[in-house]
């Protein structure tokens, strides 16, 4: 029922989309008609593969570092009132310098192969991840941490037994930004600098007037991103319950 | 186990506003002792400090174990809330404790605990796969595996139907016999039913009550609990 409402809405979008196309008479190389891209899609689909698998490659990895970066570090914060009181301020302030203005940067020192896209989309997943965890360890439920405190309990037990457990919700949200948030990474990192995957054949595209070409990467983008985001639900689904 | 007598002389502030007055409470080593009172008089606060949880509110007086040496350690405590981890299974929530301690559990005594509580079916089983009395039976293992002399109890069958409750109540007199037991409660009728001691404790501070001839858990239909039942009640109302 839910994928026949899906593909229903699907349908009708890609009607408008051709309307648009017919009626206005925009020239196919401004905008393209959903024909067109899919036969682009089709046609090229080796080219947009290959593509398709190197930004996918860069997310994964970025994926795993970021998250493991990020939940380390709200562990870390979280064991250490000291820490959190030195790091946390400064955690944000490197919030406020805008990731599009690093990824040039991250291109001259790392160069124009994937460890620069990966750079890129840690940085942007980090943070969420981060905070987010971070947040819920610091929100223990106060039953809990009294009964452990009549029980005698070691720090290092608490949180390894009751605190982190019971946080794992809140890295769970930090876990479905990064999922969405990955890809715009390493598309980001591609865009500056690079001679493989979907965000440099994009602008290749724009470059040669090939929209059709281009709207086909955007599709592909889109599905891999929506593919994650599954993915990770599913994944997440699998964790221990918590309430 | 060496029967602890509990004393507690003073008075307990959240801030500048006094949480209760000056008091001075006996708990009788080995016996089930019933602290009764309208909400808000400052019981569980009481509870709470004998369980080594200030949360906030300063205590102005003195605390002391009939042996001399300090209560943290010895005490175990149980509230209306079982507090159990989702997480975990009936027989990892009750031998938590231990696992918290840093020290290897004993599966062995946690199996015959939930076996004692009449949940031996259930060790492998969620907390959110059993009913309110269930959890709440689990809660009481959990307390036994601690094997503290002084059991702190806060409201712990409160939130249970009436059935449940008197089930628990048997259950856990049976259980913790020849333990130190501070109880809290609102409920005239499971201090009379329960307690070797009854005390009540309101603005003017506490009094002691003679509890019925039975020895506890009396029955619940035994006429002289009923009738302390009643005069509870009232001496509550007028409270």
């Amino acid at each position: 029922m839910r994928a026949l409402r899906l593909g229903a809405g699907l349908l009708l979008a890609l009607a408008l989309w051709q309307a648009l196309v017919s009626l206005s008479g925009v020239p196919p190389f401004l905008l393209p008609g959903p024909g067109r891209v899919l036969v682009a899609l089709w046609t090229n689909r080796v080219l947009i593969g290959g593509h398709a698998v190197m930004t996918l490659t860069g997310v994964l990895i970025a994926l795993v570092l970021g998250t493991m970066l990020g939940a380390a570090t709200a562990v870390g914060l979280a064991a250490s009132a000291r820490c959190r009181a030195a790091i946390q301020p400064l955690l944000v302030v490197t919030q406020t310098i805008p990731v599009f203005a690093l990824a040039p940067l991250l291109t001259l020192w790392l160069g124009y192969g994937l460890a620069s896209k990966i750079a890129v989309a840690v940085l942007v997943i980090y943070f969420p991840v981060a905070q987010a965890f971070l947040d819920a360890i610091l929100r223990t439920p106060q039953g809990w941490m009294e009964l452990a405190q009549v029980m005698n309990a070691t720090p290092r037990q608490v949180l390894w037994r009751i605190r982190l457990p019971a946080a794992l919700p809140g890295l769970a949200s930090g876990l479905r930004l990064a999922a969405v948030y990955a890809p715009l990474g390493v598309v980001l990192g591609e865009f500056v600098g690079a001679a493989r995957g979907l965000g440099y054949l994009m602008l290749l595209a724009n470059g040669r007037a090939r929209i059709d070409l281009l709207f086909a990467a955007l599709l592909v983008l889109c599905l891999l991103t929506w593919a994650l985001h599954r993915a990770m639900e599913a994944l997440l689904r699998r964790l221990p319950p918590v309430a | 186990m060496t029967a602890l007598t509990l004393h507690l002389a003073g008075r307990a502030s959240a801030g500048d506003r006094p949480v209760f007055g000056p008091l001075a409470l006996d708990v009788p080593g080995g016996r089930w002792t019933c602290l009764l009172g309208p909400s808000g008089v400052g019981k569980s606060t009481l509870l709470r400090l004998l369980a080594g949880l200030s949360g906030g509110v300063r205590f102005d007086g003195q605390m002391a174990a009939s042996d001399g040496l300090p209560l943290a350690g010895r005490v175990a405590l149980m509230a209306q809330d079982d507090l159990l981890l989702p997480w975990l299974d009936c027989a990892a929530n009750v031998m938590l404790g231990a696992r918290l301690r840093g020290l290897a559990p004993d599966p062995a005594r946690a199996r015959a605990l939930l076996a004692d509580v009449g949940l031996a079916a259930e060790m492998r089983r969620r907390p959110a796969q059993l009913s309110g009395g269930q959890r709440q039976r689990v809660a009481l293992a959990r307390t036994l595996m601690e094997d503290r002399p002084v059991v702190l109890l806060d409201e712990p069958f409160s939130a249970l139907d009436a059935r449940s409750r008197a089930g628990m109540q048997d259950l856990a007199a049976r259980l913790l016999a020849g333990r130190t037991v501070l109880m809290v409660t609102h409920d005239p009728a499971e201090a009379a039913r329960l307690g070797d001691r009854l005390l009540l404790l309101t603005g003017e501070g506490l009094q002691a009550i003679s509890p019925p001839a039975a020895a506890p858990p009396r029955r619940v239909d035994d006429p002289a609990t009923l009738a302390l039942q009643g005069r509870l009640m009232v001496r509550l109302m007028a409270a």
